[in-house]
């Protein structure tokens, strides 16, 4: 994010970035503030209708695998009562000497079949284990079943169907088995042996075509009727068994062989049998799938989206806040500065007038006795006197030309408006100093930008404002040097001039002080007056002053100026 | 030399006040200096003078206003203002009262004298 910001908010200079972490800090916290703000909602309400939606989604798949298996499990219950139902009545009513007769069992098959459908055959199986009679297609009379597996669960109840099994028939069937407990005479199971194909029909007619596959399993796992997917009955179910429970039907999503199912099941009631359908989620779920793509393409694009524009708003009120702090910081520093100066200038206001009577006193004394000398007769001491007094003039004219500077310096002077041509008040100041100039054999250049336009300002000011820096530039130059001053206007209502020099330049400390006044790097020769006046008249002016320099390459000094003064602009507006 | 005249500087301080018209009276100019402007119209009810230099700020007194009153009683007489940098402003206030020139202290003499000297030459051409 850090990254991020430094490519949005900052291309600004080192000064700038001493704020840097502060904004950087506010464009995070107001991002994260108002994504959570925005996001969060959104968010909330897509897991929400999300949720909802999927929930509504499966439970319109599940509900007809739900019905399916409640049918199923409905129909099979039937199937086994109404035969159970039978097989009790039969062994209730009819006496044992009856059913072990070939005669009337074969009646009773032939009853049985016409009311009930998938009957293979029936049998009568004594305490013993020995079939006593049978009626069906296979020679199985006398056989024994004491070995059979079910023979041993049905001796000890009442009822008892079986698993399916191949037995001696050779093919998939099963039991139903009816014990007449009592005396051993009368003591006998009443079996009916279920063809499975009535209940596959059943079965695989209850759900769709596709993708669709239904069969019972039994407790171990082993497939009691053919499966579509997994085999032929008794084959193993490849998938984890579902519970044996009461509860009427149970859907769950499995995977099965790497395919994810639907699964509904269902325990048979009195049977080993657990119905099971699978619906394949694929092409169920392909509307749930598309839903899914399109939920998660709207979330990526609005996320995305919001991010964009907080982030673009975030940058610009950021960015803004902090032109709007630098341009405060800028203008409190000016202020500072101004007031500052305005304070200095009183100072020294009050310092140079009081200064300046004395420094009259002294003038006119020094003037008396350079007069009185002057009327005497010569005297060994008169010439080292007159030198005397001469340097004390001199001393005197100094300290009045100071006193002068300081108090033009805080003089608070009424600016005149008028046409000012700045290329032509720039030659007039190089006028005044052509001879120094030629004397220091100083070259200077001059370029004026064709469409310059005349500027309405103080000629006064701006001619001593271009006067102290030239005499600037001048006393920085070596014998030889060069100055450039370029005019333009490249910024809109505004004339640009650049003075630049090629002298021994100013330091950066040094850089920092330059405007203050009695700041001066000319030792002995300068009063420290010349850039704070500079100063002053450019802020009078309404200009803008930059000054950039390098110690031993030379020195830039940027005045911009208004072509219309602001304050004459507001005078012809009214 | 020059031509003789007289003349009244009035300026509240006294060590300069006093150089000043030796100075003047060594360069042969009769001279007469007063520290107040009550004083000064005194002095300009007793007797003549060519020209007068006023301070423009006297103690307890404003010099402009000295000056309107000096010109009440001799509205022909010249006046020339000694001004610190600082009353320029007052000094430019006094011109427009009727002050022909005006002279930035610490004085350069010569000037002063060349000053006086035009100043009475041009009165006298007009008187005559």
């Amino acid at each position: 994010m850090g990254g991020l910001f430094q490519k949005f908010i900052f291309s600004g200079t080192s000064a700038e970035k001493a704020g840097y972490p502060r904004y950087r800090r506010m464009w995070r916290n107001t991002i994260l503030a108002v994504s959570a703000v925005c996001l969060v909602p959104l968010l909330t309400i897509t897991g929400v209708n999300y949720y909802m939606y999927y929930r509504s989604f499966r439970h319109d798949i599940t509900q007809p695998i739900e019905r399916i298996a409640a049918i199923t499990k409905r129909y099979l219950e039937s199937f086994l009562e109404e035969r159970i139902a039978a097989a009790q009545y039969i062994v209730s009513r009819e006496q044992a000497e009856d059913l072990y007769d070939q005669e009337v069992l074969e009646s009773i098959l032939v009853r049985m079949r016409n009311s009930f459908g998938g009957i293979i055959d029936i049998g009568v199986v004594d305490s013993g284990g020995v079939m006593r009679a049978y009626a069906g297609p296979y020679d199985l009379d006398g056989k024994s079943d004491r070995d059979q597996d079910w023979f041993n669960k049905a001796v000890i109840r009442d009822v008892f169907v079986s698993d399916v099994f191949m037995g001696h028939r050779n093919l998939p069937h099963f039991i139903i088995a009816v014990n007449r407990s009592g005396t051993s005479s009368r003591s006998l199971i009443f079996r009916s042996t279920i063809d499975t194909d009535v209940i596959i029909r059943q079965i695989q007619m209850a759900g769709p075509k596709r993708d669709y596959d239904a069969f019972l399993i039994n407790r171990s796992g082993l497939l009691q009727t053919p499966s579509r997917l997994y085999g032929e009955a008794l084959d193993s179910f490849p998938g984890d068994i579902p519970p044996y429970t009461d509860s009427p039907v149970l859907v769950n999503e499995v995977v099965i062989r790497g395919q994810a199912y639907f699964m509904g099941s269902a325990a048979i009631k009195g049977s080993p049998f657990i119905f099971v359908v699978l619906v394949g989620q694929k092409n169920l779920m392909s509307g749930w799938f598309v839903y899914q793509r399109e939920m998660l393409a709207f979330l990526v694009v609005s996320v995305v989206a919001i991010l964009l524009i907080i982030m673009w708003i975030t940058t610009g009120w950021v960015r803004q806040l902090k032109e709007s702090d630098l341009q405060r910081e800028a203008t409190i520093h000016n202020v500072e500065h101004t007031n500052r100066m305005a304070s200095i200038g009183r100072l020294a206001a009050g310092v140079a007038h009081e200064i300046n009577n004395p420094l009259a006193i002294i003038n006119e004394k020094a003037g008396l006795i350079t007069d009185i000398l002057g009327s005497t007769t010569e005297t060994s001491q008169k010439e080292k006197l007159l030198k005397q007094t001469g340097m004390i003039l001199k001393s005197v004219t100094r300290c009045s030309e100071i006193t002068h500077r300081l108090l033009g310096f805080a003089r608070h002077m009424d600016t005149t408006h008028e046409p000012i041509a700045v290329d032509s008040l720039i030659r007039e100041v190089l006028g005044f100093l052509e001879k120094e100039a030629s004397f220091r054999d100083i070259l200077i250049e001059m370029t004026v930008s064709d469409s310059l336009p005349t500027v309405c300002s103080d000629k006064g000011q701006m001619q001593q404002l271009f006067l102290n820096l030239i005499n600037n530039a001048f006393d920085a130059m070596e014998k030889g040097g060069c100055l450039q001053i370029n005019i333009s206007d490249l910024i809109p209502d505004r004339v640009s001039v650049t003075i630049v020099d090629d002298g021994i330049g100013i330091s950066k400390d040094d850089l920092e002080n330059i405007f203050e006044p009695f700041f001066t790097t000319k030792k002995s020769q300068g009063t420290g007056l010349g850039l704070s006046i500079t100063y002053g008249i450019v802020q009078k002016l309404q200009g803008t002053i930059k000054v950039e320099s390098e110690v031993g390459k030379g020195t830039c000094f940027t005045i911009t100026l208004p072509v219309n003064h602001p304050m004459l602009q507001e005078s012809n507006d009214v | 030399m020059y031509e003789p005249f007289r003349v009244l500087i009035v300026d509240d301080e006294e060590d300069l006040l006093s150089t000043l018209v030796e100075r003047l009276e060594f360069r042969g100019i009769e001279t007469v200096g007063v520290q107040t402007g009550t004083q000064a119209l005194a002095e300009i009810a007793k007797q003549e003078f060519d020209i007068v230099v006023q301070d423009v700020k006297l103690k307890g007194e404003d010099g402009v206003e000295v000056m309107k009153r000096i010109k009440q009683v001799r509205p022909n007489l010249p006046v020339i203002l000694l001004t610190g940098h600082m009353s320029q402003e007052t000094s430019r206030e006094g011109l427009q009262a009727g002050a022909i020139d005006y002279v930035l202290k610490p004085i350069n003499l010569e000037d002063l004298i060349v000053k006086m000297q035009e100043a009475i030459a041009t009165h006298r051409r007009s008187e005559s």
